[in-house]
């Protein structure tokens, strides 16, 4: 929810997202229904939960190294304190009709205390009293890497007017055929790993060219089609790794090889945890600055765009409608298979039955959470890899509630559960691409 | 006699069709243009001379953009050859056309709205420097066209913010921007006030003192004779014949155009008013970016006229049907029929009042296209005891509903099982026209109803509005066409950024003065001026 | 132009009107050309791996349909598929894909376990035991379908993402409850592999033909079709959910609640695929739950409604064949020395060429209508993002 408040500098602005005055208190707003929510949790912090904390001091340490910054807080005042927020919140945004777009801030101002409120909460119900926020940064990050690689290959095929639902299909299919092929060659590192990389990237564009004869050229219902890309890489790699990875008797390859930045890594206190990473990791960085040039500075992009917007419009000035989706679902197509080689070439080294699980989907969410913007699409993947970071850390942390562990289950769905909240939370506003979705039939 | 018929074409005419004469700057022969059950185009043949205005005439439908988008390469022929400058050429698409110097404005704008002017602009024809795109040189033709031509137009406007004619001019940047020299305009004053048009008409004169010649396309009779060199027209995909507009009148044009004699008044007798049956107080309704388009606006519709709601579209003329029947909150004010305060009620509730709605966008809202004619029949009152028994439909009360409406309101079909979506716009329209008119009504409100329509539909529902009106139905019209409110309605009220300019008597209503109020003109200062 | 309906003129002799025939059958053919065409490709792929296709299929064949015990096997294996599908098939006619049935499986088995594994219930008679544990499965689903239904109609979230979500919390949330031993809530201490504790004698689904594996649920799959099938053809609810999933605006234009709708008609579908997930726990062979059991049944039976063109009479077949794949499958893989994942590459391959049926219609023959509009509501499955 915290991008989805903030109105972001567009560069091709869509229209003012609407805040529909209604009338009477039986139909709220987006905003007040928000309100409502934090509200509730306002009160339930304050008088439920501040009470019951362990009133000893929480640490928090900001990096790795000497003279690390630490934070500490009394975990029962802050979260009181955060609890009378969110309750001024709720009270400022279900009066949106007299507060107006003060209304929007204060649910921003409250949604930004969300990460620390859960940090602390966490940190004071475990049985350890530190915790230190700069891995965790950089473990979001990398978690963080594949739903963002998806997000993008979101990106391109919507913005030309193509929904991707298969972006996880297109993943899992460069994940399992980028290793059975790295498998073949002896998975031992060296340039097989690369080739293998080259492989799952190329897999990935393959499936999205598929995507693209089935939704453009045939105008398949491009959900539709989606879902048959999904099922196809699900069947494909399971019967791959029956037919080739079992009888190998592969079981775990090597991976490929962490790398430093020069310089960068050796930056105080968050060197080491930002700027030394294995190099899917790094590309996804570049390909973000790179897509955001060519979407919006390119001849290119503007012919994406534009695709996406008004084919008819593109197809009125001579621009070929066809090739220019096939092209961008394409380019999405071989960036969802770098994530798909994210999993199994360079975190995993080896590949099992649907690994991607269910992060293409999540790309998705983060896309739309990111309307439709690459760097906005970006926050969005790192929330999630953030969700995932933490509940990782809270699992190591031994976090119980009233004497019962937190169950690992509970953690493990905590992405899906803050991609439902956010995109409650964000979609109201976000624009999709005008043509998205919506098969192209070329005048004749 | 100006006019002459297709049939027996004069020698000069032939002559020209053989051996194109070299101020010919683009020539059609023999196009033929079909589509899946119709002929859009029957062998027609055009010609356009250097520097000349030429219009193309005929109703909707006659195939008039069809025969366009084969020249500008949107559509291939069946039949048929072009040429461009005596050259014979085959565009393969529109990239083909737009590098023979060919230009076009499409009848409906062919823009992305939330692009900015330049992009919109260089889009396709990309200026750049390196691989990425040069804005600033962007900026400077336009800005250097703008000024030539006169087109005020903020490259780095985003263009859905623009007003329509705005839009427009944007639409003759983009053929300029590409060194056009043989400019097509397809119904280019359907969105503009008639003052505006007489300032279209300007920018087209001076387009052809630059040497540019145009296709102007129109279904106006007045316009043609106000800017025509030339004049061919279509009717049913057929050339029918060729007029010269020096000689010819509006009804010559109207009996070519139609096939037949026509008159666009409309028979009515006087209004005999009585009560106040919509009653609108204060309205203030936002559209769906959440600004109010509609704001303090005040209407009262009696039993028994038609008040007739004028002024360009986009000045909230949707949103004030749509607060009208519930299907959009208002933000505020109210709104009341028959006398019950119905602000805040759901279509459902307010349409079991008796009020019909015959909405702008007939495929879009008016209808289900996939389904049959039977069950568009009954859209909106399936529901009632009449159609179903405790919640399971009476397919056969459906069904002669059915039968009894297509026979009642003269829709062509085979059948009521026939999918909506496959009748003709005209029959489409009457399917509407059908349901909403055969109710038992109070209030009827029917917005641009005969958008895109031939000549014979048209006369068909403005009659059938008009019985309605004499029923004693109070009637709310909307259209974009001013000719057609002033020729159905009683009194009329003119639209201006949400709220009405004035409220005319009949009488009052000049196309002068709605016109002027429609752009916004402080009336009174004009008349004195 | 006020020209008549535009419509060819009817063939005139046998010839033309067996071809008009076979044009007109297109909905019918279509998907049975796709399924043949599946296995034709597959078959290249069982030549890759260097087996041989005809003893492939034929075991397939002999495996699903060879024996009386194999037909029942089928059957059994076709049940929750047939009530999933359903749900999807529903979801499909308002214009909204319903991805969820997965979740609202596990959640509607979830909560019949519970009800029927509660000792407090467990003298109960199987007349009010059944019912009641059938009713828990499907507030089990209604609930999993009702949160997308509200989030779409309330905040506009699409609910496709949702669904996907929710599939995977309910997964969770069963893994939880199931196998959790700290704290106990269904997990069954006393078994060696977790699961949850076992369903009482009166509130299982009893067997159509004793030691087939066939049950009652089978029964109440078909009831289900021509009930969903009644109410979107003939009810004016129906006609609702007919007319919001064609064209919302529209509904909303005729004086429909378009929100209403959506949540009713997803926790309807929920509820549907609750009582399928119900079934399976009642009625399969352990009368248990285990976090397992329903995989992939939800996202498998997308591809049933997808193949029986969202027709609730139709799902019955494409889901038998896919439950014949499915139960075929074992004796292929013993016979032709295949593995099982082949079966998924088939399936994948029929609702390919479902989805994309213009490859068929060009393999085959078949005209593609003129437009869409004639296709009549078959066409709608999805749209865009529709926000
Ligand atoms: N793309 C199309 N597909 C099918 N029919 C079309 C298409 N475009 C136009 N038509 C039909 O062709 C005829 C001529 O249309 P059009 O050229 O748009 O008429 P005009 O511009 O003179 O109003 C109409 O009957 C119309 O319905
Ligand atoms: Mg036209």
């Amino acid at each position: 929810m915290l991008l989805a408040m903030v109105d972001l500098p567009a560069q091709d602005k869509p229209t003012r997202p609407p805040r529909t005055p209604r009338r009477g208190f039986t139909r709220l707003s987006r905003l007040q229904t928000i309100g409502v929510a934090y509200l509730l949790l306002g009160v339930t912090l304050v008088v439920q939960v501040a009470g019951a904390l362990d009133p000893a001091q929480v640490v928090f340490l900001f990096g790795l190294g000497d003279g690390v910054p630490q934070v500490g807080v009394q975990p029962a005042a802050f979260t009181l304190g955060t609890g009378l927020l969110f309750v001024l919140a709720g009270v400022v945004a279900l009066g949106e009709r007299w507060t107006g777009r003060y209304a929007g801030v204060a649910l921003l101002v409250a949604t930004v205390l969300f990460v620390p409120l859960v940090l602390v909460t966490s940190l004071a119900l475990s049985a350890a009293g530190t915790m230190n926020v700069v891995p965790l940064m950089g473990e979001s990050l990398r978690v963080g890497t594949p739903v963002a690689l998806g997000a993008l290959a979101g990106l391109y095929a919507e913005r030309s007017g193509v929904v991707n639902i298969g972006i996880e299909g297109m993943m899992l299919a460069g994940a399992g055929v980028g290793f059975v092929v790295y498998a073949v060659l002896g998975a031992a590192g060296g340039w097989p790993l690369y080739v293998s990389v080259v492989v799952a990237v190329a897999v990935g564009g393959l499936m999205a060219a598929l995507h693209a004869l089935l939704s453009v050229t045939f105008r398949t219902d491009q959900i539709v089609s989606g879902v048959a890309i999904n099922l196809l890489a699900i069947g494909l790699t399971s019967f791959l790794r029956r037919e080739v990875l079992l009888p190998l008797g592969i079981g775990g390859g090597s991976t490929l090889p962490t790398i430093e930045i020069p310089l960068l890594a050796d930056l105080p206190l968050v060197g080491r945890s930002l700027f030394v990473g294995k190099p899917i990791y790094f590309t996804m960085f570049l390909i973000f600055a790179l897509t955001q040039v060519v979407l919006f500075r390119s001849a290119w992009g503007l012919r994406v765009r534009s695709v996406g917007e008004n084919p008819h419009a593109a197809e009125t000035l001579g621009i070929d409608v066809v090739k220019t989706r096939y092209q961008a679902v394409i380019v999405g197509g071989l960036l969802a298979g770098l994530a798909g080689a994210w999993f199994t070439l360079e975190t995993v080294g080896t590949f099992d039955n649907l690994i991607t699980n269910g992060k293409g989907f999540i790309a998705l969410a983060a896309l739309i959470f990111g309307k439709w913007r690459p760097w906005s699409a970006f926050g969005g993947a790192v929330l999630f890899g953030f969700a995932e970071a933490l509940g990782r850390r809270i699992q190591l942390l031994d976090v119980s509630v009233g004497g019962f562990p937190v169950p690992s289950q509970f953690l493990q769905v905590l992405p899906f559960v803050v991609t439902i909240v956010v995109l409650a939370g964000a979609i109201g506003r976000a624009i999709p691409p005008a043509s998205v979705g919506v098969p192209f039939e070329r005048s004749r | 006699m100006a006019l002459q018929s297709g049939a027996d074409q004069p020698g000069a005419d032939e002559s020209r069709a053989d051996e194109a004469s070299p101020d010919v700057v683009l020539e059609a022969r023999g196009i033929t243009k079909r589509f899946p059950g119709v002929l859009a185009n029957d062998t027609v043949d055009f010609a356009l001379r250097r520097g000349q205005v030429h219009c193309l005439l005929g109703e909707n439908g006659a195939g008039k953009s069809t025969l366009m988008n084969v020249v500008f390469g949107l559509y291939q022929p069946d039949a048929g050859e072009l040429l461009v400058r005596g050259e014979p050429v085959r565009f393969r698409s529109s990239a083909d056309a737009i590098a023979a110097g060919i230009g076009m404005v499409h009848q409906h704008f062919q823009l992305v709205p939330v692009m900015a002017v330049w992009e919109n602009v260089v889009l396709g024809d990309e200026l750049t420097r390196g691989p990425l795109l040069d804005r600033g040189a962007a900026r400077a033709r336009i800005a250097e066209l703008s000024e030539r031509y006169s087109l005020a137009i903020d490259p780095d406007a985003v263009v859905g913010e623009l007003s329509v004619g705005a839009q427009q001019r944007v639409e003759l940047l983009k053929a300029l921007f590409r060194d056009a020299d043989i400019l097509i305009l397809d119904e280019p004053t359907a969105v503009l006030t008639p003052q505006e048009v007489d300032g279209f008409f300007e920018i087209v004169r001076s387009l052809l003192d630059r040497g540019i010649s145009v296709v102007f396309i129109t279904h106006k009779l007045r316009e043609v004779l106000a800017v025509a060199d030339e004049v061919t027209v279509l009717r049913g995909g057929k050339a029918v014949g060729r007029a010269d507009p020096r000689t010819a009148t509006q009804g010559s044009l109207a009996t070519l155009m139609v096939g037949r004699d026509v008159s666009f008044e409309v028979d009515k007798a006087p209004a005999e008013p009585g009560a106040v049956v919509l009653r609108v107080v204060d309205l203030t309704v936002a559209d769906d970016r959440g600004v109010p388009t509609v704001s303090g606006l005040e209407l009262q519709v009696r039993a028994g006229e038609i008040f007739g709601v004028a002024g360009v579209e986009g000045n909230g003329q949707r949103e004030l049907v749509e607060a009208i029947t519930g299907i959009r909150p208002s933000v505020s004010g109210s709104v009341a029929i028959g006398g019950t305060d119905v602000t805040g009620w759901n279509p459902r509730r307010i349409a079991d009042l008796g009020v019909g709605h015959v909405p702008e966008d007939r495929s879009k809202d008016g209808l289900v296209g996939p389904f049959s004619l039977a069950d568009n029949l009954v859209l909106n009152r399936y529901h009632r005891a009449e159609f179903s028994r405790r919640f399971v439909v009476r397919r056969d009360a459906v069904r002669r509903n059915a039968e009894r409406l297509v026979a009642d309101f003269d829709v062509r079909t085979t059948g009521v099982d026939v999918p909506a979506g496959t009748l003709s716009g005209g029959n489409q329209q009457k399917l509407v026209i059908a349901r909403e008119l055969s109710a038992d009504l109070s209030l009827l409100i029917v917005a641009q109803p005969t958008r895109g329509l031939d000549v014979g539909s048209i006369e068909f529902i403005h009659r059938q509005i008009v019985a309605r009106r004499d029923e004693g139905v109070a009637v709310l019209l909307v259209s974009a066409e001013l000719d057609e409110v002033l020729s159905l309605a009683d009194r009329v009220g003119v639209l201006y950024r949400g709220r009405f300019a004035e409220v005319l008597d009949r009488e009052e209503a000049t196309r002068r003065r709605c016109g002027m109020l429609m752009g916004g003109a402080d009336q009174h200062a004009e008349e004195v001026a | 132009m006020s020209e008549p309906g535009r419509r060819d003129p009817p063939g005139r002799g046998l010839a033309s009107r067996l071809i008009e025939t076979y044009f007109r059958a297109a909905p019918v053919t279509v998907p049975i050309y796709a399924v043949l065409t599946a296995a034709a490709v597959g078959s290249l792929v069982i030549l890759a791996v260097g087996s041989n296709p005809v003893d492939a299929y034929g075991a397939l064949l002999s495996g699903a349909a060879g024996s009386p015990g194999a037909i029942a096997g089928t059957l059994a294996r076709s049940t929750p598929y047939i009530i999933a599908a359903l749900a999807v098939a529903f979801g499909f006619k308002a214009g909204l894909f319903n991805i969820g049935a997965e979740g609202q499986l596990l959640m509607g088995a979830l909560a019949a376990a519970w009800v029927g594994s509660s000792p407090a219930l467990a003298g109960l008679p199987a007349v009010a035991y059944l019912p009641l544990v059938l009713m828990a499965g499907a507030a089990g689903g209604l609930l999993w379908g009702g949160i997308p239904g509200v989030l779409k109609a309330r905040t506009g979230a699409h609910e496709v993402i949702v669904t996907i979500m929710l599939n995977a919390i309910a997964l969770g949330a069963v893994a939880w409850v199931v196998t959790s031993p700290d704290p106990v809530l269904l997990l069954d201490t006393t078994a060696s592999v977790p699961h949850s504790r076992p369903m009482a004698a009166s509130a299982r689904l009893p067997e159509l033909i004793a030691g087939s594996g066939l049950h009652l649920g089978f029964v109440v799959a078909l009831a289900l079709c021509a009930v969903v099938w009644f109410v979107l053809e003939r009810t004016t609810l129906g006609f609702e959910i007919r007319t919001s999933g064609v064209s919302p605006n529209a509904a909303r234009y005729a004086g429909m609640s378009v929100p209403r709708i959506i949540i009713l008609v997803l926790a309807a579908a929920g509820a549907l695929a609750g009582i399928g997930g119900a079934g399976e726990v009642s009625g399969g062979p352990n009368g248990y739950l285990t976090p397992g059991l329903l995989r992939n049944i939800g996202f498998d039976s997308i591809a049933i409604a997808l193949l029986a063109r969202a027709n609730p009479f139709a799902i019955i077949p494409a889901a038998l064949l896919w439950g014949g794949l499915l139960s075929g499958a074992p004796l292929m893989q013993l016979r032709a020395d295949l593995s099982l994942d082949l079966v998924l590459i088939i399936q994948a391959l029929i609702i390919l060429f479902v989805a994309a049926d213009a490859i068929v219609r060009f393999l085959f023959r078949v005209r593609r209508p003129k437009r869409d509009d004639e296709l009549g509501e078959q066409a709608i499955f999805a749209k865009g993002w529709g926000v």
